[in-house]
């Protein structure tokens, strides 16, 4: 028990029809950076934690059960980052309720990127704004599917940079997904591998 | 004025058209020509059987016979909504959900039309209920079919948008909010159409029908739009009892979207 309470997030045998049995820990500030090939269960295993799929398994924040949330309340808590991040709305601006002009600020955009049509927005544009749009939320857990993947070196840095001072703001922790090994080491404080549903960490 | 009964001459002339255009259809190539045969055949022997059967319901105003005699009407109804669904729901629900909504609208305002706005005795008076309701039922179906059919197709089209509004922590109902109301906009469509041009376009057929059958015409337009207010009404009580309880059903406890609990695309 003393050891849950000290770990933000804390999931056991976590199942889906893909994954087997995840068990993990993540203790506040922390970054986990996860890689393993495509379709080796990554995306589902963030779904999962998220509860956007069927599984079974206990999963905690701060020691309470994500039974005790509501689904959105839990996805408020453990927000997921999905690699292509999806605009209903004609502008930016309807896609959170609170948008913190600093936080835009440190992703590289001015307030007025809030009236700017999602149709024409661009894929690194998006990918920046749908950061912004998640962390509006003030989640607890970053689940981050390769948040990165269509941004030039410059921009890549810059979200690197601003989720490592959110978690230390916020004391809040972060699964990391994704290809590049350098990014990982850069980002994460450890490191986990998928194969075919099964999870590793792997002990430096 | 005396109805001018129709002898079996008569409508094979009427019969012969339809044959004529089959003859088209197999010479143009239109591959529709099997199937309006078949629809035609179909409406001939279900017709034909309905007035035999309304002959001795009329002869007789059995309570029984009549309440059995809807319950076969709307579980014909239900297929025909299930079996217009491009993705209809799985299991129970697939047949249930159209079913009760229309069980709910159509037998509801039937009722009501009956007991407070005709005042039928005894209420049951098979010539005004069967006809009431199937033309209740008729209508409604269609609705309910269509603003279901609007809602599993649009939401399975548009489920990443629906799992992007989930995984910002919105509430289910948020997060389906416009694909509902465009479903319950579609199945409202057909009943406004026919109200706007109904007696400019269109004469619609309860109209005609007593017409023909001798009533005054001011007459058959009251009791036309008595109809037509009721249709509005059952359709858009039906269709939200459906979409309200369809589009609940696509997200479990855990509001998570589950479209698993649809149906593989059908071809």
């Amino acid at each position: 028990m003393a050891e849950r309470q000290t770990s933000l997030l804390a999931v056991r045998k976590l199942r889906t029809d893909f994954i087997r049995n995840v068990s993990l820990e993540l203790p506040a500030g922390a970054c986990l950076g996860l890689h393993g090939e495509s379709g080796s269960g990554k995306t589902l295993l963030l779904r999962a934690i998220a509860d956007l799929d069927m599984n079974t398994g206990d999963v905690r924040l701060e020691g309470v059960s994500r039974e005790q949330f509501t689904g959105p309340q839990w996805r408020r808590q453990v927000g997921l980052l999905p690699a292509e991040s999806q605009w209903w709305g004609d502008v930016v601006k309807e896609h959170a309720e609170h948008w913190s002009t600093a936080l835009l600020a440190s992703l590289g955009f001015s307030r007025s990127v809030l009236d700017w049509e999602t149709g024409r927005l661009s894929s690194g544009e998006k990918q920046r704004l749908a950061l912004a749009r998640l962390l509006a939320n003030q989640p607890r857990v970053l689940l981050l599917d390769e948040p990165t993947a269509n941004l030039d070196t410059g921009n890549t840095g810059m979200v690197e940079h601003m989720v490592a001072s959110y978690l230390q703001q916020n004391q809040a922790a972060a699964i990391w997904v994704s290809h590049d090994p350098g990014q990982l080491t850069r980002v994460a404080d450890s490191r986990a591998f998928m194969d075919q549903g099964n999870f590793r960490l792997e002990v430096d | 004025m005396e109805l001018i009964r129709l002898s079996a001459w008569d409508l094979s002339i009427a019969a012969a058209l339809v044959c004529l255009l089959a003859l088209l259809s197999w010479a143009l190539r239109l591959g529709i020509g099997r199937q309006l045969l078949i629809a035609a055949s179909r409406s001939t022997v279900q017709l034909l059987i309905l007035g035999m059967i309304l002959k001795t319901l009329f002869a007789q105003t059995n309570l029984w016979l009549i309440g059995l005699m809807t319950l076969v009407m709307l579980a014909v109804a239900g297929y025909e909504v299930m079996a217009r669904q491009q993705r209809r729901f799985q299991g129970i629900w697939g047949y249930g959900l159209g079913t009760l909504s229309m069980f709910l609208s159509s037998f509801l305002i039937t009722l009501l039309a009956l007991t407070v706005v005709v005042q039928v005795h005894p209420w049951y008076q098979p010539q005004y209920l069967i006809p009431l309701l199937g033309m209740l039922l008729g209508n409604t179906m269609s609705g309910i079919a269509i603003a279901l059919d609007n809602l599993t197709r649009n939401t399975w089209e548009q489920r990443r948008n629906i799992e992007a509004r989930l995984m910002l922590g919105h509430e289910w109902s948020q997060a389906i909010s416009t694909i509902r109301r465009d479903a319950l906009r579609s199945g409202l469509i057909p009943i406004i159409n026919a109200m706007t041009t109904a007696g400019i376009v269109s004469l619609p057929g309860m109209m005609t029908g007593q017409i023909l059958g001798g009533s005054p015409p001011m007459e058959a337009a009251k009791y036309q739009l008595m109809i037509l207010f009721m249709i509005a009404a059952g359709s858009g009580l039906g269709s939200l009892t459906a979409i309200w309880a369809g589009s609940r059903h696509l997200f479990d406890d855990r509001q998570r979207l589950r479209l698993d609990r649809l149906a593989r695309n059908r071809k």
